[in-house]
């Protein structure tokens, strides 16, 4: 069965953002290499994900580093939180309807 | 969007949630080994106990025997957190994670409070022939660490904390019994909960 799409969130469109956007909302931030090793994703697939969140304003960014090394901490806005949560409420709703 | 895919994304999206806040790479079997090291080391311990005829703390025979069983101790500490620490790398190794990641990093931060402050109280109860208390105290510290750590890994270990501390308090009140209760907590209670965590986790 189709299932209409209109309430959801078209940048949780993608698995890997949206399994970002899962790992963020229960963390209070989580550095690069964490995430990869988490979701088991390539450096430049994580990136450009990681990329299209921060441009929607839904993770924020802090680049620092660890000695020499650099280290990258991400975490989830209010306004993502809330698109988060709001997408959630949505394949709950789907779930509900079908039954 | 089929309806099954929405099922299947709710569930990736808990197990995300789970597997980044709580470090599951523990193993019921280093529970088990830890728990056999411990009764070896009570075994030990109790021989060198046999011979004393009282517990005074001038006597050079008690100091021995103090020294003897602190280095048990360590001993057994440091048998127990090695291999912990290496059955974990296996496991993490095995589900493709990396042992050391932010929640691994968090758990020994939060468990590092306890452990660190009961290891120099313990210090202090030496320096000042304290003896009665000191397995007390081990267990104690020890099952509040426990306590602590159960927000970062299964939710089980948080009885197994309680456990220790009950049986810390009981060998408090009994300090002549306190190298038994020293046994139990860390030996035939470590053995239940790895056997226990083993057959519910890893079968």
């Amino acid at each position: 069965m189709k299932i209409n799409l209109d309430q959801f969130d078209k940048a949780f469109e993608n698995r890997v953002r949206l399994q970002i956007m899962s790992v963020l909302a229960v963390n209070a931030s989580y550095d690069f290499n964490a995430l990869k090793d988490l979701l088991q994703v390539t450096d430049g697939n994580l990136a450009s994900h990681l990329k299209g969140l921060e441009k929607e304003e839904y993770i924020s960014v802090n680049k620092s580093f660890i000695g020499r090394k650099p280290n990258t901490q991400y975490a989830i806005t209010k306004k993502g939180k809330d698109a988060f949560k709001k997408h959630l409420q949505a394949l709950e709703k789907l779930i509900k309807q079908q039954k | 969007m089929e309806e099954k895919d929405v099922y299947r994304e709710l569930s990736s999206i808990r197990d995300l949630m789970e597997r980044s806040t709580k470090f599951i790479s523990l193993s019921g079997l280093s529970g088990v080994l830890a728990g056999i090291y411990a009764l070896l080391g009570a075994r030990f311990g109790f021989r060198a106990m046999e011979n004393l005829e009282d517990l005074d703390p001038n006597r050079p025979d008690v100091k021995d025997a103090v020294v003897f069983l602190t280095l048990i101790a360590l001993a057994v500490f440091i048998l127990s957190f090695v291999t912990c620490y290496w059955l974990s790398m296996r496991k993490a190794k095995k589900r493709g994670e990396n042992v050391w990641n932010p929640v691994s990093r968090r758990l020994l931060g939060a468990v590092g409070v306890p452990m660190i402050t009961g290891g120099l109280f313990i210090a202090v109860l030496l320096m000042q022939q304290q003896y009665f208390a000191i397995a007390a105290a081990c267990l104690i510290f020890y099952g509040l660490a426990l306590v602590v750590a159960s927000q970062y890994t299964f939710s089980e270990v948080k009885w197994l904390g309680f456990a220790e501390i009950l049986l810390g308090l009981l060998a408090l009140n009994n300090p002549g019994y306190s190298v038994i209760f020293w046994a139990i907590g860390f030996g035939i209670l470590h053995i239940i909960y790895g056997t226990f965590m083993h057959f519910k986790y890893e079968r």
